[in-house]
């Protein structure tokens, strides 16, 4: 078998050799679904009368966008489904203290050349790793829940090559930053975006998981991350787990490739109110700030807080400042690396593992008028509360120079 | 399949925000949805869409989340069929899954205007306005079965594909 990642996964997942442009279906190795989505998913199966699930053991259910629950209908929605997860005897649940689903896929169960599937758009993060990881609507996972199978036309494969190793304050959101500016929002849809990166260590699988994260705000079908030592070394630590990396061919063959050359990064910002409004953050550097949210799927990981940590370390912030890890296991590394302490003493509110304000739901919903910097993954009019408010989406060291200063801050700026 | 009505006319980049915010997203009732679609951008939507209309766009229309409420919300509000230049792929299927018909037509946007009345073929991606015919990409295979069947899971009745062992 020769081909691109894209290729080499979906034609062992559809048993037969695919090329770009086909239809096929092709066999789901993990489904998954959040309290937010996973209510419709079972309303869909109930609906249709089709409670069956074609393997217990892939399913992962975890509650994230509504944890803990704000209101009497979210509580209800958890209530709900941990009723379904023990009627079907569901071994991988996860309820309010374990993380966000995203976070938990990378963390405990994708592997590379795995295709994943799950309601939710953000899905695309378990791409750090090497899956082909889709969202999709209530429906279509319905569907995959109960036949362990999903119908997709096989994208045409897109090359971003890697070189070179990131300035000190830039990470994985410059990258996607710098795709979405150069490429804008529109022009991956329909492809699957394979990163190569020259150098594996220079780029860590936390940087990756923000890349692989925003290929669904480039509407690409999917991002993967060529798997390598730094994949291995990440499952290893991990899980305890050796894996088996699947490849492209070295002469595999694309539509178009592009390289980034990451030490001429620099800290990115999106501004209001579309993902591919990018400029560097020293061009907005003016914009006055309510609050910070350094968090999400997108930025909730141990590195995010080393960096936020690092700026804001013996500072008071002068915005709100929301810092949220991904998952436990994040909340207690950096708790155990001394971050949490270093941001609660700067005057951060914490908590852990929940979506938060990403979607307007709790724990810091943004008012008329104001004025966020986010590190999660969308800036869309309405998407972190109100109408009037402006997001910018950064990585975490902007957004914590921002907390610092109260206005957006490049960090090679701080005094 | 020719669906025709009235233009509402909107630009790139719609995103799912727009067309159902996420407050909105703990109930699934199409009558519910239906009154705050595309609430943030377009206030009298529900109003305007009410008698059924065509939604014509721009590019990747839908992009952003996962949300099926998406496709309900439109469809409930009276959108008959959408015309977009692009579409999220998301947001594609889950129009497919509930009903809602979508063309793709390259210069959408400045091929027709708002109030035109188009005449639109679902299959062919034929779309007619006034004496102009143009020449879009219509539904086909997989998404053309499984909207005649009426969704994802009738089809999957259809095709008897639904394994035998319970859960």
């Amino acid at each position: 078998m020769t081909g691109t990642l894209t290729e080499k996964i979906l034609s062992r997942a559809s048993g037969r050799s695919v090329s770009p442009g086909d239809v096929i279906e092709a066999n789901v190795d993990i489904v998954a679904f959040h309290d937010l989505t996973g209510y419709h998913v079972i309303e869909v199966m109930e609906k249709a009368n089709m409670m069956k699930i074609f393997d217990k053991s892939k399913i992962v259910v975890a509650f994230d966008h509504l944890a803990p629950p704000p209101d009497v209908r979210s509580a209800e929605i958890q209530v709900n489904i941990r009723k379904f997860v023990r009627e079907m005897r569901l071994p991988n649940f996860h309820d309010v203290n374990v993380g966000i689903l995203h976070e938990l896929l990378i963390e405990k169960y994708a592997l590379p050349g795995q295709v994943i599937v799950a309601a939710d758009s953000h899905t695309t993060t378990s791409g750090a790793l090497g899956a082909f990881a889709q969202g999709m609507g209530a429906s279509d996972v319905a569907a995959a829940v109960i036949t362990g199978k999903t119908w997709m036309v096989v994208p045409q494969p897109f090359k971003v090559e890697l070189t070179g190793t990131p300035g000190k304050w830039v990470n994985g959101k410059d990258v996607a930053l710098k795709l979405l500016g150069d490429f804008k929002a529109d022009y991956f849809n329909g492809m699957s975006i394979e990163v190569h990166v020259r150098n594996p260590k220079a780029f860590p699988t936390d940087y990756r998981a923000t890349v692989s994260n925003m290929g669904i705000e480039m509407n690409a079908d999917a991002l993967m991350f060529v798997p390598d030592q730094e994949t291995k070394d990440y499952i290893k630590t991990m899980r305890g787990k050796e894996v088996e990396l699947l490849t492209p061919d070295p002469k595999a063959s694309y539509q178009d490739e592009y390289t980034i050359e990451l030490e001429k990064l620099e800290p990115l910002v999106a501004a209001p109110y579309s993902v591919d409004n990018v400029k560097t953050a020293r061009e907005v550097s003016n914009v006055e700030v309510d609050q910070v949210y350094i968090g999400s799927c997108t930025n909730g990981r141990l590195s995010d807080f080393q960096m936020a940590a690092e700026i804001l370390k013996g500072r008071t912030v002068k915005t709100r400042c929301i810092v949220i890890p991904s998952s436990y296991e994040m909340f207690k590394q950096a708790m155990e690396k001394g971050y949490i302490e270093t941001l609660v003493n700067a005057g951060c509110v914490v908590t852990y593992g929940t979506c938060g304000p990403c979607l307007g739901g709790h724990f810091g919903v943004a008012g008329p008028g104001e004025v966020i910097v986010s590190t999660s993954s969308r800036n869309f009019r309405g998407r972190m509360g109100s109408n009037e408010a402006k997001v910018y989406l950064s990585g975490p060291s902007v957004a914590a120079a921002t907390a610092a200063t109260g206005r957006i801050t490049d960090p090679r700026d701080l005094q | 399949m020719i669906i025709e009505g009235p233009v509402l006319k909107y630009g790139d980049k719609i995103d799912t925000d727009i067309i159902i915010p996420a407050r909105h997203l703990k109930y699934t009732d199409p009558n519910y949805l239906a009154q705050h679609a595309m609430e943030p951008l377009d206030p009298e939507f529900y109003k305007k869409a009410s008698k059924g209309v065509v939604v014509v766009a721009g590019k990747v229309f839908g992009m952003g989340s996962s949300r099926e409420q998406a496709a309900i919300a439109l469809k409930a509000a009276g959108v008959r069929v959408i015309v977009a230049e692009s579409f999220a792929r998301i947001f594609y299927r889950n129009c497919i899954n509930n009903g809602l018909p979508l063309i793709t037509l390259p210069n959408a946007t400045k091929e027709i205007k708002e109030g035109d009345v188009v005449k639109v073929n679902v299959e062919t991606g034929e779309v007619r306005v006034g004496n102009k015919v143009l020449n879009g990409k219509g539904i086909t295979g997989m998404a053309l079965d499984i909207l005649k069947a009426g969704g994802i899971m009738e089809y999957l009745k259809r095709v008897s594909q639904v394994p035998t062992q319970g859960g």
